[in-house]
């Protein structure tokens, strides 16, 4: 990368920049479900992409949609095991994306005690104000997410909390990026890697995708200008064939990510394999506490087993594959016919970063 | 839900701060960003601080927040 554009260049140039490449076809995925969203809204998909015949993917980076289908019907079932007792909380997201049986929306309809909380943190009071019932966290997330329950969990020893415990369900961006590089099925150029999960990572866990695959990466921000900017870079390096990871989002990124936050994740938490919904399992890819807090695990306080392997499927909705890359969601013969955001069938069409869901909201209909 | 917004720290005590968020106030644990002051501005994510950042950037995220939220105000209205 000789001349980097400045960090502000306008898009102008950046575009000028872009046509001035030759033009080859490329597929590059963009990881993260808030990048897909900022992608349609840069407008770019039936107008530069298309002109450049630049082909963008999402891919899995989205809580919600990967969250084992097994994993909400076992918080669901235990919601309502003892309404009178057990509380679950959780993030809003996840409140009606469906197992294979319910939601915890459709749990908390029959009677279960379930709460959304903005921030893990509120696990504290509530188990404070409620010595009486059982608070369980059901907490999903990639990296951005998993050092503030860390914390919470810090916070929880520290109190001695007795009824306060996590069900961990956390995803790890890394494993699956590389199932993602080495999936043949895939043939991707190169990615647009999450910039708030990059916050806290930093750059390095992203250097094998150069190193051992020869594929390009750029860590972007959210507006129009950092995507564009973005796919210049993964263009320029493919046509150099030097590719590399690139930190583009320097202001909020920082080469060593965040020291603090990535000490209290491993103080907390260690990996462990984990089910991605749609997708199967992926070797070290999830959390699971470490010994000694034990006390604050939802599995071995209730006695749940862990969901690791998760073979029932999801009859016609094809989450699995838009999460891979491997279709674009009007492809699915349901999209935006059976499952809507207002009555979705799948994860991915519930969450607003969900691909499915934004490619209904964009009016993306290829 | 990767997604965090910047804003401003109005007041801290301790590990917590109120941060100003476009026009709300929101309370945020800084204990992941060591040494944040009054006046820094900060990346929230789930009620926590995750980075600090430059005024400039704070202003360009707010804009995608507010599209976000709408979207997903609009998705929950649908259940
Ligand atoms: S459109 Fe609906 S059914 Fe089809 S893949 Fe997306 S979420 Fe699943």
């Amino acid at each position: 990368m000789s001349e980097a554009p400045s960090k502000h260049p306008d898009a102008a140039t950046v575009i000028e920049r872009i046509r001035a490449l030759p033009l080859r076809p490329a597929k590059f995925m963009e990881v993260c479900g808030t990048h897909t969203v900022a992608i349609f809204r840069a407008g770019i998909r039936n107008t530069l992409l298309a002109e450049r015949k630049i082909e963008l993917v999402s891919g899995p980076g989205c809580p919600v949609c990967v969250t084992a289908a097994a994993e909400i019907d076992d918080v669901a079932q235990l919601a309502l095991r003892e309404p009178g007792r057990i509380t679950i909380t959780t993030y809003g997201d996840l409140l009606r994306s469906k197992g294979h049986d319910t939601s915890l929306a459709d749990a908390r309809a029959k009677g279960a005690d379930v709460r959304v909380v903005l921030s893990p943190n509120e696990n504290i009071a509530l188990a404070q104000q409620h010595p009486e019932r059982e608070i369980v966290f059901f907490g999903i997330g990639f990296e951005t997410t998993q050092p503030g329950l860390a914390h919470t969990l810090l916070e929880a020893e520290r109190r001695r909390l007795a009824n306060f415990t996590a069900y961990v369900s956390h995803k790890l961006v890394a494993p699956v990026l590389e199932v993602l590089a080495k999936d043949p099925r895939l043939k991707l150029d190169g990615f647009v890697l999450p910039g708030h999960v990059s916050t806290i990572i930093g750059e390095e866990p992203y250097g094998f995708l150069a190193r051992d695959h020869g594929l390009p990466g750029v860590i972007a921000g959210f507006e129009a200008l950092d995507i564009i900017v973005a796919l210049y870079y993964l263009l320029a390096m493919r046509e150099k064939g030097e590719p590399h990871i690139v930190n583009a989002y320097k202001s909020v990124v920082l080469p060593e990510g965040n020291i603090r936050a990535r000490e209290m994740i491993d103080q907390v938490f260690e990996p462990t394999d984990a089910h991605w919904r749609g997708i199967g399992a992926i070797p070290m890819s999830g959390h699971v506490l470490r010994e000694r807090f034990a006390a604050f695990d939802t599995h071995l306080r209730f006695g749940l087993e862990r969901v690791i392997e998760d073979e029932s499927g999801f009859g016609e909705c094809r989450c699995g594959e838009v999460l891979l890359g491997l279709i674009k969601p009007p492809e699915c013969g349901l999209f935006g016919t059976r499952c809507t955001p207002e009555e979705p069938v799948g994860a991915c069409m519930v969450s607003s970063e969900g691909a499915c869901a934004n490619y209904f909201r964009f009016g993306q209909r290829r | 839900m990767c997604l965090a917004i910047p804003g401003i720290i109005e007041e801290l005590e301790g590990e917590w701060a109120k941060v100003r968020v476009g026009g709300v106030t929101v309370e945020a644990n800084v204990a992941l960003v060591p040494g944040a002051a009054l006046g820094d501005y900060v990346l929230v994510h789930a009620g926590y601080a995750i980075q600090r950042l430059t005024q400039e950037d704070a202003e360009e995220s707010l804009e995608l927040l507010r599209e976000f939220s709408e979207f997903q105000e609009s998705l929950d209205e649908g259940k």
